[in-house]
């Protein structure tokens, strides 16, 4: 008999999710392609972590790779989750800004380079206030002066998600790519559960948070592009296919109009339920809800 | 947070690669391993956990036992577990002697 048919697909998968910031940016690109930038030998650490009893890390949580996706320029920026959950601080807005800037500079003399942005952040890190909001504001611009000339791709595989300062980057860049996994919001369930009271989000229900802030519902919503597996196969080809297209002729950050009609129209005397959304806004897409 | 400092001058292997392990994550650590400047191997750590400098000196006791690399090591820690520390560490040398 035939035992590896019995094997079903996802025993053999490579997940995406299990791998730390820097073996995701580099899986993304071509075999033998890619270096990495400002790495941890460099030692750019954060000086205010220490400053306030905080063991830093060598890359600031920050990882910079540059190389060939399907056999075109790319950069891929990716932050480190586990660490300090993902904030941006001085250095690693930094280098963020840095490495979207030099694309930019050679996309602009005909050498298109894409960027992946790859966000597991709870945005600022509260440890370097101003100068984290201030890196927000820096990462901003580089992305809307890189789109024009290349795709800016945004790709939230989970688990901490893309929350915070953040959010606003994944909301500039040209795609974004998500997982089931992988959340996607301005505040985060505790914040709004601390700021506006139990009855108006419970942060303990998850059900309820992947309902309102999960890739199914941000792609069904049309806020999010596309919904991949937690594949790392399946996500390169995704990105692969981003990084060739063609640019957008229109952003969604630039429809002030069409949003500001879709939430000036919505009922608020009821409770919105997240799949009526969906299928108001845009999409057939039914799962992931309770 | 503390930083711990060590020497093991009996340490004198030439080294020529060097490795990154790790991450700065809660109950974890990252690992920088180069090839010494000095004589011998010299180790420090900066750790985000106060008073465990007998249990790192223990567990550095132990790991020079069987390697004898001149190697320089840093350490950011996230409060790694001794077990954790020495997996780090022999991740590293597994680098290192590729």
């Amino acid at each position: 008999m035939n035992q590896t048919s019995f094997i079903p697909e996802f025993v053999t998968r490579k997940s995406f999710i299990e791998l730390d910031g820097r073996k995701r940016a580099q899986s993304l690109f071509d075999d033998g392609t890619w270096r990495e930038l400002v790495g941890p030998f460099d030692r750019m650490e954060s000086p205010w972590l220490p400053l306030q009893g905080i063991a830093p890390q060598f890359d600031d949580g920050c990882i910079v790779i540059k190389g060939k996706i399907g056999g075109m320029p790319a950069v891929a920026i990716a932050l480190e989750g586990a660490f300090q959950g993902g904030s941006i601080g001085e250095v690693s807005g930094a280098k963020m800004t840095a490495a979207l800037d030099l694309a930019t500079k050679d996309s602009e003399v005909g050498k298109r380079t894409a960027a992946i942005l790859l966000l597991e952040t709870g945005g600022v890190r509260l440890q370097e206030a101003n100068l984290g909001l201030a890196a927000v504001a820096e990462v901003i611009a580089s992305v809307l002066a890189l789109r024009p000339h290349a795709p800016v791709i945004t790709l939230i595989a989970g688990t901490v998600g893309c929350f915070g300062g953040m959010s606003l980057a994944a909301g500039v860049s040209s795609y974004v790519v998500m997982t089931r996994e992988a959340r996607l919001g301005l505040n985060g369930p505790e914040v709004i559960e601390q700021e506006s009271g139990i009855d108006e989000f419970d942060s303990s229900d998850r059900a309820l948070i992947w309902a309102i802030h999960g890739g199914e519902q941000r792609v069904g919503m049309g806020l999010a592009d596309a919904l991949v597996e937690d594949d790392a196969e399946k996500i390169k080809a995704t990105i692969r296919g981003y990084v060739k297209a063609d640019l957008r002729p229109e952003y969604r950050s630039q429809l002030v109009e069409l949003y500001g009609d879709r939430i000036a129209a919505l009922d608020t005397s009821e409770q919105i339920d997240p799949i009526n959304l969906r299928q108001k806004w845009n999409s057939k897409t039914t799962g992931g809800l309770r | 947070m503390e930083k711990i400092d060590f020497d093991y001058p009996a340490a004198k292997r030439r080294i020529t690669k060097k490795a990154h392990v790790g991450v700065v994550g809660s109950g974890d650590m990252e690992v920088l391993m180069e090839p010494a400047q000095s004589k011998g191997a010299h180790v420090s750590i900066t750790t985000s956990v106060d008073g465990f400098q007998d249990s790192w000196k223990a567990v550095f006791d132990r790991f020079f036992s069987k390697f004898d690399g001149a190697v320089r090591i840093q350490i950011n820690d996230a409060g790694a577990t001794p077990g954790s520390v020495l997996l780090r560490l022999e991740q590293a040398v597994e680098v290192i002697n590729q």
